[in-house]
């Protein structure tokens, strides 16, 4: 295997230290024949994520990207020069309507198109869950397998970008996990971001696709600049260690690895996954890792209650419960909506991680 | 002879059946008057629709053709035969929009009715009429069915069968359908069996989706059908965006939606008449205005002139139609599709018409509905309706051709009520679906997630069998 050499350049603070080892070589299960196309070329998540929806609409004569905004570029810019190569038959603003924008991709999917659906806040895909919950998870299923809306992806950015307040920050990834039927993603960084919407889009099933809006120009890297997808439903190990499993996903995998550094400074070996999909999620990975290390920490932005971090030490004490060491720890958003002046302290930060690896570590 | 199988229950005013309450009462109330009509049982016995009421007792109420038509939905709405599609910015909508009707309510063509009648062949209206009457029969026994217990619900379509035909007549067999519940008529016009009908209520193996929804909430790929489901609306969307998929596909095909006057209240309605307008989709929303949802009269539901103005309100041509004239459905959904194709552009066609039946086996409707008529001369205003159903109103106008009879629908009752019986016993015997199916179709391939909770559940069933003996058979590939 050639270990592919990644540079943190441009990530977020006191990201130096990080490595990011290419997700393809620790990766024990992947079978899928993925073509890395050779060139590659530093861009943003954002820039990543445009590339990903350009290939899609290339690829796939099918293919339709729509949302509030799209057409002129989008108001984070990921649908940038969409419209000009694709026209605007392919590349179609909405209405401020989001149930029915997320109706309308069903109707195109069931059909057999390939709807791209941009919802531009997740904060704002709450009117669509009755379409999402009850109707697109529900197609295959209720029809027999004889209909279904694999053709649909919806795009949302989601969790804390630093100032948005109760409704342009939230991580609403546990409501749809918890409805079976649907598929959850959640990149980390630029290179994830393009492979894994290339996955999403051309999953056979509706899959929802959080992209966390903090690292849309923050994260930035190698990213092949041809087609190639990652796998769904498979968790990524960062960095391989023995004394604690630590998962999270998005842009929490940074602050997670963060942590991690600080706890290696102490001499606790981290084991840092980033889980990437959170419905189905790669259950075999975590539960391999904890019966290696024997204790685990979960972190996300989401609150607490319900999170799905609750969902994954539920699992994994079921599975593992001889081999834990110690309580299984969640370190995430408190249980308030999200408050702006307080989100500092809101917020699962370094620290809290840090301090929930040491405790559980020394249980 | 023809009655089913099982010994049914001899239903009593006393038992807790509301429609057997209704006609109790009513029965009472037409003894006391005596100009009252009769009311309509859902007996076991075959009756003839055309039988119901003799032309001399209707004519002696009402010439047939009243200008202002009654319509719970839309009171005030005058009949016209101009069949004008009313265009947002290009016509002065009147406050009150008409009602394009061809044939009257004593099935005569009204004045002006040629010029937009539809030109059909005698095999094609003979087809209307016996679909029609199939789903009255249909209706009547598997709305006993349910009452014995056979099956858990069902839905009637009285009084709206020629909503879902006639429109769906008027298509092309490969334009898209998404119904909401109320249009057995149209599935039956596409080519599903009574046998298809009920496996699919009795749940049995033999239903394509295995048993998982309710009665009724069926559909098909292969007839175009998109399937049915409980949620109110939601397939307007839908409509909308395939219709979009498809003109991007070059197929030369539409999208029909149906919804009620109660489900225009749905968020998801407004949404997708404003999406198809300005994404020019070309689908037709078909709204079926019978007055009531479940026991909400339309004056609960809006205070708008109907759902009409919606379509126009959203930019989309529009017309108010007599849903229970066969012909005018044909005729306006015929037209309607010409639009919504070569203008690419979607259409609102709001079908007037009446639930003659309750909501479902769910609810008892004498407890809301109305009790006026809205003219005199009937006792009620489910006998005025009654009287003017498509089945008599169609039925009379092909009686006027020489093309049907009162003999000729009591035979085709007769028939319509031994195949739905027959294949109601029959679809009880067949086998129940496999549990297996329980985990299918969730993803397009099983995840762990459901390899995992099968494997406990076998596990779990294995372990206490001799509990699970009655469903066993369902169990063998779990």
């Amino acid at each position: 295997f050639v270990r592919h050499k990644m540079r943190a350049a441009g990530f977020l603070h006191g990201a130096r230290r990080a490595r990011h080892l290419c997700s393809l070589c620790h990766r024990r299960r992947f079978t899928t024949a993925v073509e890395i196309a050779g060139e590659t070329q530093k861009m943003t998540m954002v820039a990543a994520i445009n590339d990903a929806l350009r290939v899609a609409l290339r690829t796939d004569p099918a293919a339709v990207v729509f949302g509030e905004d799209v057409a002129f570029g989008g108001v984070f810019r990921a649908s940038m020069n969409l419209v000009e190569e694709f026209g605007p038959e392919r590349v179609l603003n909405m209405p401020i309507n989001e149930q029915g924008l997320v109706g309308f991709g069903i109707g195109m999917a069931a059909v057999g198109g390939t709807a791209i659906a941009e919802v531009q806040f997740a904060d704002y895909i709450f009117p669509a869950m009755d379409q999402i919950c009850n109707e697109a998870a529900k197609f295959r299923y209720r029809s027999g397998n004889e209909f279904d809306v694999g053709g649909l992806t919806i795009r949302a950015p989601a969790s804390a970008v630093g100032h948005g307040g109760h409704y342009h920050s939230q991580s609403p990834e546990a409501y749809f996990a918890h409805t079976p039927g649907l598929k959850v993603v959640y990149p980390r960084d630029a290179y994830t971001a393009k492979g894994l919407l290339l996955a999403s889009i051309r999953d056979k099933n509706p899959v929802i696709f959080f992209e966390p809006k903090i690292l849309y120009r923050a994260s930035v890297g190698q990213v092949p600049v041809g087609d190639y997808e990652l796998p769904l439903g498979k968790a990524d190990i960062l960095t391989a260690g023995k004394d604690i499993t630590c998962v999270a996903w998005g842009a929490q995998v940074h602050v997670m690895t963060k942590a991690c550094a600080r706890a290696e400074a102490d001499g606790i070996s981290c084991e840092a996954i980033d889980l990437a999909t959170i419905a189905p999620w790669d259950m075999h990975t975590i539960r391999t890792s904890v019966k290696k290390t024997g204790r685990l920490l979960v972190t996300h932005e989401a609150p607490l209650t319900g999170g799905f971090a609750g969902e994954i030490a539920a699992t994994i004490q079921d599975e593992c419960f001889d081999y834990l060491e110690a309580p299984i720890a969640r370190v995430t958003g408190a249980d308030t909506p999200f408050p702006l002046a307080f989100e500092k302290l809101y917020l699962p930060d370094e620290l809290k991680v840090y301090d929930a690896i040491v405790r559980t570590a020394n249980y | 002879a023809d009655s089913l199988q099982r010994p049914m229950k001899r239903f009593h005013p006393a038992a807790g059946c509301g429609a057997t309450r209704i006609h109790f009462s009513m029965r009472t109330a037409a003894r006391k008057c005596r100009s009252a009509v009769k009311l309509w049982r859902p007996a076991s016995r075959a009756r003839s629709a055309l039988a119901y009421i003799s032309e001399p007792e209707h004519e002696a109420r009402c010439t047939g053709n009243e200008p202002e038509a009654g319509f719970v939905g839309a009171p005030g709405s005058r009949y016209v035969s101009e069949m004008k599609f009313f265009y947002p910015h290009v016509d002065h909508v009147p406050p009150i929009l008409p009602c394009f009707r061809l044939v009257d309510d004593l099935g005569r063509l009204v004045e002006g009715a040629e010029q937009h009648l539809p030109v059909l062949n005698e095999e094609l209206l003979q087809k209307l009429q016996t679909t029609m009457i199939r789903v009255s029969e249909y209706d009547k026994v598997f709305n006993d069915a349910q009452r014995q217990g056979r099956i858990s619900f069902y839905l009637v379509s009285r009084g709206e069968e020629a909503c879902s035909i006639g429109s769906c007549a008027a298509l092309d067999p490969r334009d898209l359908l998404l119904p909401q519940y109320r249009e057995l008529g149209a599935l039956l016009w596409r080519g599903f069996t009574c046998h298809d009908v009920a496996n699919q209520l009795t749940s049995n193996a033999l239903d394509p989706a295995h048993g998982r929804q309710l009665p009724l909430h069926i559909g098909s790929k292969e007839k175009s059908i998109v399937y049915i489901k409980s949620t109110l609306g939601t397939q307007c969307p839908h409509a909308a965006g395939a219709s979009y998929a498809l003109k991007l596909q070059r197929t030369s095909r539409i999208s029909l939606c149906y919804f009620g006057d109660g489900t225009s209240s749905h968020a998801d309605v407004p949404s997708a008449l404003n999406i198809a307008a300005v994404h020019k989709c070309p689908t037709i929303f078909f709204c079926r205005n019978n007055g009531y949802a479940i026991s909400t009269n339309v004056a609960d539901q809006y205070v708008s002139d109907g759902v009409a103005p919606r379509g126009i309100a959203f930019g989309m041509p529009t017309i108010r139609i007599d849903g229970n004239d066969m012909l005018a459905v044909f005729a306006a959904t015929q037209r309607a599709r010409e639009i919504a194709l070569q203008e690419s552009r979607p259409v609102l066609i709001e079908a007037m018409t009446y639930r003659i039946g309750a909501h479902s086996t769910s609810d008892d409707d004498s407890k809301y509905r109305t009790k006026k008529s809205p003219h005199a001369g009937w006792d009620s205003e489910r006998a005025f309706w009654e009287s003017r159903s498509p089945i008599i109103r169609f039925g009379r106008y092909l009686q006027s051709k020489g093309l049907f009879s009162v003999h000729r629908e009591e035979e085709l009752r007769k028939a319509a009520r031994r195949e739905a019986i027959d294949a109601l016993n029959l679809a009880e015997r067949a086998a129940k679906p496999d549990y297996s199916h329980m985990f299918t179709d969730v993803y397009d391939e099983l995840s762990w997630v459901q390899h995992e909770q099968q494997n406990k559940l076998k596990a779990h069933v294995q372990k206490y069998a001799h509990k699970y003996a009655d469903i066993m058979p369902q169990l063998v590939s779990l």
